[in-house]
């Protein structure tokens, strides 16, 4: 579904900061790979680039999703073809509506694909049901888009936007990071409940206990803007118990 | 040897033959010789630095864009003026008259109040005197225009609608006088006037909302609008240009009462080589007064925006609370905003602020946009129009901020297609 082969990148304005050095990666559909490794080892990277922010430039590899490469798309073609990022850091954008946000994005994608675009009313319902699943209060879809929503709050909204947009590949970066252990389980069921045969994942974490609720088929450490090691379930315990030294360590 | 043609002084003096000209006569005299004594400003005077006017000629052409006439939907008292004249026939003066008192050629015993007003306030700095060269011409020359008086306690049914069209380069006026307790809203739209010049009193307890259109001008249009806002008062004045390639709007208000309010507002939509000035002045000469600027600029291709406000608060304007904020967006790396903001305080119990923002769209919420679909011009539209909603909101009604905010969808939609 989701193929990378030797891809690097560097920054587009300092041609010497190399930050993808060579990533190999397969997300087969309906599978959860895992991507593990310590701060700045490029995970992130990797994630704006296969959704095409400014500023990184790939100079070598390639990237397609069901066939298409990728990398030569605008962001929100990318989107239509069915690619979704939930963002380590969800952005704040004053004065949008995030009801108005989400409809847009969804008819703007629909309209990408030369499907009907959803009407108000179904919207709502829909909108109104799934916002329940995560417990997202009818007073946080009136607000501007992540204003004021809590590190929480935030992240849920993302899976909220994840599950209406229904894509077919799913890259979640950091999902986990500033939820309590409730949170964790509502973002976790949201996401679980998109698991299906047709759909990939690409779940990055720092930390094994993301990886309880929503269960890896394949786990891949990435240190130094490469997958330097790739593995079962077992793998991500292995990380828990001692680290990434060893592993990093055993791949130098 | 003859001397240089001034041909401001010449189309003055053709005018002075004219019928239009015998009403306030001595006026136009005075304002003429004000004019005169300086003439255009250059690049040189104070408040002119970053617009050029020098060249601009009584005959300067007022040609409009094809833009509709954002307010033609409004339930209004319209008063239409084609090539610096009232056309009766699409106006309803007849129907203004019944609810409020107009003026006719003579004028009215009232208006001697609210005429000339402009004139005796100049804009006194602490340290000089601020020519207002368009006010003084627009005085001097005006053709025709409205003097309305709301009476006291008067809640006016629907808004005044002042619209100008014609080729000539009309001069349109304004006197307003909204008494005690009263209520009003007037709104403006056309590119058929070269300048405009109202002056407005609004009573202690009044209430008066302005709405200007500036959306169809092509070329040039100057404005200048004072008012004078009394003890309990509002008055709230927003502004929307577009595209216009030379256009300068001149506010100053007095708040002259305590606990008066006064907002003056604009949403500023440039490309091409538009150059749109607005250029504030707020004097603070009673206590307890609060008055806010709310300047947002969206500038495209070579386009620049000027934006000049001042906070002046008197010796004796305690407690005066003063905010200013202009922002502007550049959409390209060709396109242009200064700013000066001014405070000036003799009153040592006030909360006054300003502030002035530049830059490009947030990349980051371009990118979290796009991330889910929105394609790029889309994008730039939505955080364009929350960036303009902030100004958006000082309009009193929510009818007439879904007017204008439908007029900067259709800007950013006109762009997207271009
Ligand atoms: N826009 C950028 N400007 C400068 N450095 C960057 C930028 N993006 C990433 N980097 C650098 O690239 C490396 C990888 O960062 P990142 O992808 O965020 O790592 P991770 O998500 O694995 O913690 C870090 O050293 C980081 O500082
Ligand atoms: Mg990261």
């Amino acid at each position: 579904m989701l193929k990378i082969e030797n891809l690097h990148c560097q920054l587009e304005d300092d041609a010497d900061t190399k930050i993808l050095k060579g990533v190999d990666l397969e997300v087969e559909a309906g599978k959860v790979h895992a991507i593990m490794g310590p701060n700045g080892s490029g995970k992130s990277t990797l994630s704006y680039v296969l959704s095409g922010r400014d500023g990184y430039e790939v100079t070598d590899g390639s990237a397609t999703l069901l066939g298409e490469d990728i990398l030569d798309m605008e962001p929100d073609e990318r989107a239509a073809a069915g690619l979704f990022l939930a963002f380590q850091y969800p952005v704040e954008i004053p004065g949008v509506g995030n009801m108005i946000f989400l409809r847009t994005a969804l008819n703007a994608q629909r309209k990408a694909r030369g499907e009907e675009e959803m009407g108000a009313p179904e919207f709502l319902k829909l909108v109104r049901a799934k916002a329940a699943e995560l417990d997202i209060s009818p007073d946080m879809m009136k607000r501007p888009v992540n204003v004021g929503f809590s590190g929480g709050e935030k992240k849920r909204n993302e899976i909220l936007q994840m599950s209406l947009l229904q894509p077919k590949l799913c890259i979640l970066d950091e999902t986990d990071s500033g939820l309590d252990v409730d949170a964790m389980k509502l973002v976790s069921k949201g996401v679980n409940a998109l698991r299906d045969e047709g759909r990939g994942f690409l779940v990055i974490t720092h930390y094994q206990r993301l990886l309880d609720h929503i269960k890896p088929d394949v786990v891949h450490i990435m240190a130094a803007g490469k997958i330097v090691q790739t593995g079962g379930p077992e793998l991500a315990l292995e990380v828990e118990k001692n680290g990434y030294a060893d592993i990093l360590g055993a791949a130098a | 040897m003859d001397a240089p043609t001034n041909p401001w002084r010449d189309a003055f003096e053709a005018f002075k033959a004219s019928d239009a000209a015998q009403m306030g006569a001595t006026a136009r005299d005075a304002a003429f010789a004000r004019f005169d004594a300086h003439g255009m400003p250059s690049k040189r005077d104070e408040y002119w630095k970053y617009t050029p006017v020098r060249d601009v000629t009584p005959d300067t052409p007022v040609p409009a864009n094809n833009a509709a006439d954002a307010f033609a939907d409004v339930d209004a008292y319209r008063f239409v003026f084609v090539d610096g004249h009232l056309d009766a026939a699409r106006s309803d003066r007849d129907a203004l008259a019944k609810v409020a008192d107009v003026a006719d050629e003579k004028g009215a015993p009232w208006m001697d109040g609210v005429f000339n007003a402009l004139q005796a306030q100049p804009i006194i700095g602490a340290q000089k005197q601020v020519e207002r060269p368009f006010a003084d011409l627009n005085l001097a020359l005006f053709s025709d225009g409205l003097a309305v008086r709301i009476p006291a306690g008067t809640a006016l049914d629907k808004p005044i609608h002042l619209r100008y069209e014609g080729n000539r380069p009309a001069h349109l006026r304004l006197e307003m006088l909204v008494e005690k307790g009263a209520s009003a809203t007037l709104l403006e739209s056309g590119a058929g006037a070269l300048t405009t010049g109202a002056e407005v009193v609004v009573e202690d307890g009044a209430t008066l909302n302005h709405l200007r259109a500036q959306t169809e001008v092509a070329d040039k249009q100057f404005t200048a609008l004072y008012a004078k806002i009394g003890a309990e008062a509002q008055f709230k004045t927003f502004t929307l240009a577009a595209d216009g390639a030379l256009i300068r709007n001149e506010t100053q208000i007095t708040m002259a009462g305590e606990n008066g309010n006064g907002h003056i507002a604009a949403g500023v939509m440039g490309r091409g080589k538009a150059l749109i000035d607005n250029t504030v002045y707020i004097s603070h000469e009673a206590a307890h007064c609060e008055s806010r600027q709310v300047v947002k600029n969206v500038m495209d291709d070579e386009s620049k925006a000027v934006f000049q406000g001042k906070i002046y608060v008197k010796k004796d304007a305690q407690k005066t609370d003063g905010y200013q904020i202009s922002q502007s967006v550049l959409l390209s790396e060709g396109a242009e905003f200064n700013a000066k903001p001014e405070l000036e305080i003799y009153a040592d119990d006030v909360m006054c602020s300003h502030g002035s923002t530049t830059g490009a769209l947030d990349e980051t919420a371009l990118f979290y946009l796009r991330s889910r679909g929105v394609p790029l011009k889309e994008a730039e539209a939505m955080l364009v129009a929350a960036f303009v909603d902030e100004a958006i909101l000082e309009i009193a009604d929510e009818g007439l901020q879904d007017i204008v905010r439908k007029a900067v969808d259709a800007w950013m939609a006109e762009r997207a297609a271009g």
